[in-house]
């Protein structure tokens, strides 16, 4: 099964690497949602500290979002799909494979996107960076995890690209009021005690909807 | 299947169970000490959020069945149940800012109970969305009953990931027994007849969306036959 799953994460991996039509994109969006908030945020520029875990986790959902919309997407170009569908395997290990590539994908675009919030609003940060690259990957997955399966769904509409934020944020609100929480705590309080809650939440989140999306795959992908 | 008698039988009922409701509240109910009349409220935004809640509640069941099934007639049941539900969310949302701006002195506060409500509406209305953006029937209806689980799954979920918050709204009186007994009589009217409502209109939808359902696919036929 594990070989199976790493054959279709393989398979997005590579087409990104070659082409990286989403990464590129995924990247210069999350930038352009900094700058937005550097100046959506200047008349409070004093407080900014405490505003930074909300702006890293909209410009990390937006550019999850666009990331997610390609998934589907490009696979319906030239018929694609119809020949992953073939591949016989459980439809579930696509869902595996998929949400695996689209996290690494998030995960890639979430580091650069953090350093340069560093940057942006001028903050050190050293001794949090292990913390925070927990908090990273476990609200990436609980992402990814509900994300991937709405992004089959969205491809299934009319309206696909414009869908997928819809349906997809209400879903993952829980994660990113757990994720915005906890990387406040990191970066503004020394009471890493408090981390508990929000990241067992999230581990939680991740692992009911992808056993959901894991058994449900199936009859999305239906042909 | 058209309008059957028990549709009748249940119209009626609705009818007279809207009229008796409405006394209950208004004038049998006594008046709230500190909120007065304002209070009455109440008796229709409780019942309300229990009959939206049920109604999504019968949107899981019907979608999971539909995926279990495969028969046409569960989709129906969950987009009307969905719609309905949405419809008294939607009542809810609306009754709770008029009764909010006069005793909190604001419309809306981010608490567990009004945050979770309103994402719950969210979900349902994207869920109708979803609906409304596939075109192929068989497609919409299992597209549509995998988000539908996924909602209902995310509902509980939404509640605990913010239950710590500081809440403002009332707490469920009825399990506490907070509510005088003078006023559980129109409480519990006021349900009956929303529930009743609720039945009524579901059994419509449903006729109105199979009878929609049956025309798709005989135009479809056509079709193919030109």
């Amino acid at each position: 099964m594990i070989a199976k799953v790493w054959a279709i994460f393989r398979k997005d991996m590579l087409i990104e690497l070659r082409t990286k039509d989403s990464l590129n994109a995924m990247l210069f969006f999350g930038i352009v949602v900094l700058v937005i908030f550097n100046f959506a945020l200047e008349p409070v520029r004093e407080s900014v500290r405490a505003a930074v875990p909300g702006v890293l986790w909209v410009a990390f959902a937006f550019a999850g979002t666009l990331g997610l919309n390609r998934m589907f997407a490009a696979e319906k170009e030239n018929s694609c799909l119809q020949g992953l569908l073939m591949v016989p395997v459980d439809r579930g290990i696509l869902y595996l494979g998929k949400m695996l590539a689209a996290s690494v994908f998030m995960l890639l675009t979430e580091a650069v996107v953090f350093v340069l919030c560093l940057v942006f609003f001028n903050l050190t940060v050293w001794s949090e960076i292990p913390w925070l690259a927990l908090i990273f990957l476990v609200g990436t997955l609980g992402f990814t995890s509900v994300g991937t399966l709405l992004s089959a769904v969205a491809a299934n509409t009319r309206m696909r690209e414009v869908l997928l934020p819809l349906i997809l944020f209400p879903v993952v609100l829980p994660v990113i009021v757990n994720a915005v929480e906890a990387t406040g705590i990191v970066l503004n309080t020394v009471d890493y005690g408090a981390l508990r809650l929000p990241v067992t939440f999230m581990s939680v989140f991740t692992i009911v909807f992808t056993t959901v999306a894991y058994l449900l795959f199936d009859f999305v992908l239906e042909d | 299947m058209g309008k059957s008698r028990l549709d009748n039988v249940l119209g009626v009922l609705v009818l007279v169970g809207v009229i008796v409701a409405l006394y209950m509240a208004f004038l049998e109910a006594p008046r709230e000490r500190t909120m007065g009349d304002l209070q009455r409220i109440f008796y229709f935004h409780v019942p309300a959020g229990m009959v939206g809640l049920l109604a999504l509640a019968v949107n899981f069941v019907a979608s999971v069945m539909y995926l279990v099934k495969k028969n046409r007639w569960w989709d129906s049941l969950a987009f009307s149940a969905a719609e309905i539900g949405v419809m008294f969310m939607t009542i809810v949302l609306v009754t709770g800012p008029i009764w909010a701006k006069p005793v909190w002195l604001v419309w809306w506060t981010w608490s567990p109970r009004l945050t979770s409500s309103l994402l719950l509406w969210m979900l349902y209305v994207a869920y109708l969305l979803i609906r409304n953006y596939v075109p192929d029937p068989d497609r919409r209806a299992a597209t549509s009953a995998v988000f539908g689980i996924v909602a209902f799954i995310d509902a509980p979920i939404v509640w605990f990931s913010i239950r710590w918050w500081r809440d403002l709204h009332p707490s469920p009186m009825i399990e506490s027994g907070g509510l005088a007994p003078e006023m559980r009589p129109a409480l519990w009217t006021c349900a009956a007849a929303f529930l009743l409502l609720f039945t009524y209109l579901l059994r419509r939808r449903l006729f109105v969306e199979t009878a929609r359902q049956d025309v798709e696919m005989l135009s479809r036929r056509i079709e193919m036959l030109r």
